[in-house]
């Protein structure tokens, strides 16, 4: 890929994604899914989207690779807008964002031989002559370590992290830039995962590919990301990159989730800050709580937290924070 | 066996009946609790680690299971050979087991009430005759209380779907501690949740296994859970148990190639990347590879590992290893 005038491959702003469930007296009831998020994505990183489940950090994938048409809010990719619904996105675009399924089980047919699954993508983006359309599926096999005669072998009969080489196999076919990982390994073992996810990174230095990927699973983060971004409740609450992000975690809830999580070494036990202890859960974002969504289960909670949502303010170069206790900081 | 063991599994063979043979799925486990201990039992998914704790309290499949060979001894009584009364007196007074997906562990159309006020029926009906209403809501509120839940009274009202998944977990804690027990069984008790609603379900578990010294089998995938909540933890692969030691130990001196595999797999928080994990799958149980069962994933397999599963062996005090690497 050749590099733009700017350096982002992905400029999401204001994204605001509302699904309608129902109507009352007052009007219909909507789930804010995702409820004003900005943030950009550079070429060739990985922008790591973690959050609990409920955060609305699925809905931004499938916004993204036009599965939803967002409420309002842009999205750019390249500097063109793709805020429209995938049926009225150019094929030329469709191809350049690609998504890899949490569960290779349900997003593979298990119906079709592999041969199927990597023939269409083939067919739709690219123009290879019908008699190099194997050649083709046998290099893309070869890409995620599967020999050749997995093509006549349908995904029941192959394991969980096969599966998931080929759902990857398949997001490759097209040649894309930007690919959209949405929990590509919570459903697979760890040593799976770890396959998994080196051949992932081995692929993104090779093709040059830039990910967006969607994760719970805060320590897989700090091994795959360059900068994170953490999701509560449809909103955004603190983007740094990955190192700082361990070390120096400012929004409360940020602190809550690394103390939560179980690690195996005397050294991580150290980066882990003690002093948060997770209470409460995740509020249903039918009824999102006034002034800052996460005031509910915060435990430096203001009188200002329940009245005013907090704004995205830089407490330091690359790193955004969305919280009353920094926004002072900032300012004065 | 000493007077502190309180369950002991004697070379446990557990086969599953399907077209074309018999998965044979636990082959020789080897497994101790000891009175108040609380033990990890750490696998990746499909390695025999829930058919374990199944057969403990008897509820395999009927049928479709088979015990060929082993012993359960609980309390110095071997399990296998209890009467259907002594194993109905075992399920409700001496081991209660959590369940991974609490949504599936609760009937959805019944309240919660109902379904607690069972257990607690259940339980005290062996003793005495008739049990008034009021007990066993009053058991069954207290039950609820202890595991932290706000308005005990009003839950007891409510159907399974008013609930969120944490506080459904936390039912089911309920209902296995509605009566005293001495094993708790928690079969990936997390797993199912969100990080921060785990930890707090992990924290519960803990503090209620030390208020009452109960004894606990914590069954995970995830060895940093296992870590953080264990005394003792036994790796499991593919049906055998192929190491175990006191929970420090194992961290800080990792000996089975597949125990070793296994932890460099975990990301850290700290960083560093991941290793490459280990090549290869989980054996085929119809047919599963002769010796042992880890020898065609394992880098240092030799020919010897072909002929006889290696037998656990003791190469510190208390941390025994199956694998012939570490006998020599």
């Amino acid at each position: 890929m050749t590099q733009q005038g700017n350096s982002e491959i992905l400029k999401v702003v204001n994204l605001k994604k509302y699904f309608r469930i129902g109507k009352d007296k007052r009007g219909p009831i909507y789930v804010r899914a995702v409820d004003g998020v900005s943030f950009n994505v550079k070429y060739g990183e990985t922008l790591g989207l973690v959050g609990e489940s409920g955060s609305g950090k699925s809905t931004i994938a499938y916004t993204v690779v036009g599965m939803y048409r967002p409420t309002s809010g842009q999205i750019l990719f390249k500097n063109q807008n793709i805020g429209m619904e995938a049926v009225r996105r150019p094929l030329s675009l469709k191809k350049e964002i690609q998504i890899v399924f949490q569960d290779p089980g349900s997003s593979l047919n298990p119906r079709q031989t592999i041969e199927q699954i990597l023939r269409l993508p083939l067919k739709l983006h690219t123009n290879t002559p019908k008699k190099q359309l194997k050649e083709k599926m046998i290099e893309l096999l070869e890409k995620v370590e599967l020999p050749a005669d997995y093509l006549y072998k349908s995904p029941p009969s192959i394991g969980g992290g096969e599966k998931q080489m080929v759902a990857i196999a398949r997001a490759l076919a097209p040649n894309p830039s930007l690919i959209v990982l949405d929990e590509p390994t919570s459903a697979l073992d760890v040593s799976v995962q770890a396959k998994i996810i080196n051949k992932l990174m081995d692929l993104q230095k090779e093709l040059n590919l830039t990910y967006l990927f969607i994760t719970h699973d805060l320590s897989l983060m700090r091994n795959v990301a360059n900068r994170i971004a953490i999701m509560y409740l449809g909103k955004i609450c603190e983007v740094a990159d990955a190192a700082t992000f361990f070390e120096k975690p400012l929004h409360p809830y940020t602190q809550m989730l690394i103390s939560s999580v179980p690690v195996v070494t005397e050294e991580e036990e150290r980066l882990k800050p003690k002093k948060v202890v997770s209470i409460g859960e995740i509020p249903s974002p039918v009824n999102i709580p006034p002034g800052c969504s996460f005031h509910l289960r915060c435990p430096y909670k203001m009188p200002i937290c329940s009245e005013v949502d907090p704004e995205m303010k830089e407490v330091a170069p690359e790193h955004i924070v969305r919280c009353h206790l920094f926004g002072k900081q900032a300012s004065g | 066996m000493d007077d502190k063991t309180l369950l002991e599994i004697k070379d446990l063979h557990v086969w599953y009946k399907v077209y074309g043979g018999y998965l044979k799925v636990l082959h020789g486990v080897n497994f101790l609790v000891r009175k108040g201990e609380r033990v990890g039992l750490v696998g990746e998914a499909g390695c025999g680690k829930t058919t374990t704790m199944k057969s403990i309290l008897q509820i395999l499949p009927p049928g479709d299971s088979r015990i060929p060979k082993g012993e359960i001894i609980y309390k110095g009584k071997d399990i296998l050979k209890m009467s259907f009364g002594e194993l109905q007196r075992l399920r409700s007074k001496e081991v209660a087991m959590i369940f991974q997906d609490p949504t599936a562990a609760l009937n959805p159309v019944f309240t919660i009430g109902a379904q607690i006020g069972d257990v607690v029926r259940y339980s005290i009906a062996l003793e005495e005759k008739r049990v008034k209403k009021e007990k066993i809501k009053t058991l069954s509120a207290r039950a609820l209380k202890e595991v932290y839940m706000p308005d005990p009274e009003r839950i007891l009202t409510n159907y399974p779907f008013q609930l969120s998944g944490g506080m459904r977990q936390r039912v089911c804690i309920a209902m296995s501690i509605s009566s005293p027990r001495n094993l708790l069984i928690a079969d990936e008790p997390g797993t199912s949740l969100d990080v921060t609603i785990q930890d707090q379900i992990l924290r519960l578990l803990k503090e209620i296994v030390e208020k009452q010294g109960t004894s606990i089998i914590l069954i995970t995938h995830s060895l940093g859970v296992a870590r953080e909540m264990t005394d003792r933890i036994y790796v499991m692969y593919a049906g055998t148990i192929v190491e175990t030691a006191p929970a420090k130990d194992l961290f800080k001196n990792p000996v089975h190639p597949y125990t070793r595999g296994l932890l460099a797999s975990v990301p850290k928080i700290s960083g560093g990347g991941i290793a490459r994990g280990i090549p290869g799958r989980i054996p085929d149980y119809l047919n599963p590879p002769p010796g042992c069962r880890f020898q065609p994933r394992c880098e240092y397999a030799t020919p010897s590992c072909q002929e006889k599963p290696p037998q656990l062996f003791e190469i510190d005090k208390d941390h025994f290893v199956a694998c012939y690497l570490a006998q020599r």
